[in-house]
């Protein structure tokens, strides 16, 4: 189910302070974040975030395409390898 | 004498509710939403549709449907989108895994294609 579109897109307010902070002073800093569920909004576009994935934070350069999307949509928090492979031994 | 719309052949002895279906981007209820509109009745077969009734429909049809080839590649470019910009769901569809959490360890055939089966490990010999 969507979420209820009254309470708008939800964005961590700490982290949507920061980013007006930037916006504001028109910095361009390396946020950190944890928060995944946050969404991107507009007002993104051009920072970079790292966008913690459980062991490290990932550096998402935000695009005007990723917007409406999630942080923790560009910060894999699994990395598959692949199978097998005695091959190349 | 078939009828074509888009480019498709449409099939002649089908009631024109089922017909309509054979265009990629039309179903069901979007073909009883054309039929309606075009005041055609949707049980009257596809070759006794009037040149007029045809027109009509294709009419339509060009007008509120994307359909065929424009359908396809907005799908393609939906897709391409979330390639290009590296999100979960891209990722997903590059590696041809399902998208939507899916369990992977079993099924999910028709994401991954038919059956690879990786050679047994040799078992150590005593």
């Amino acid at each position: 189910m969507s979420r209820s579109l009254k309470k708008g897109p939800f964005i961590n307010a700490k982290l949507d302070k920061k980013v007006t902070a930037l916006n504001e002073a028109n910095k361009k800093n390396v946020i950190k974040t944890w928060s995944r569920a946050s969404m991107i909004s507009p007002d993104f576009v051009g920072h970079t975030i790292a966008v913690h994935n459980g062991n490290k934070f990932i550096p998402v350069y935000v695009t005007e395409n990723m917007v409406g999307h999630k942080l923790g949509e560009f910060s894999p928090t699994r990395n598959f390898r692949g199978h097998g492979g005695n091959k190349k031994k | 004498m078939a009828i074509r719309i888009v480019g498709v052949d449409l099939p002649q002895n089908k009631r024109g509710e089922i017909g309509l279906t054979y265009i990629y981007g039309v179903g069901r209820s979007s073909a009883n939403k054309i039929l309606e509109e075009a005041g055609v009745d949707r049980d009257i077969k596809v070759k006794d549709w009037t040149d007029e009734q045809a027109s009509k429909i294709r009419d339509i049809i060009s007008a509120k449907f994307k359909v065929e080839g424009d359908l396809r590649s907005e799908v393609q470019l939906n897709i391409k989108r979330l390639m290009d910009i590296g999100c979960y769901r891209g990722i997903r569809h590059r590696i041809g895994l399902p998208l939507r959490g899916q369990s992977t360890k079993n099924n999910a055939r028709t994401r991954k294609g038919k059956k690879k089966t990786v050679a047994n490990k040799k078992k150590a010999t005593k």
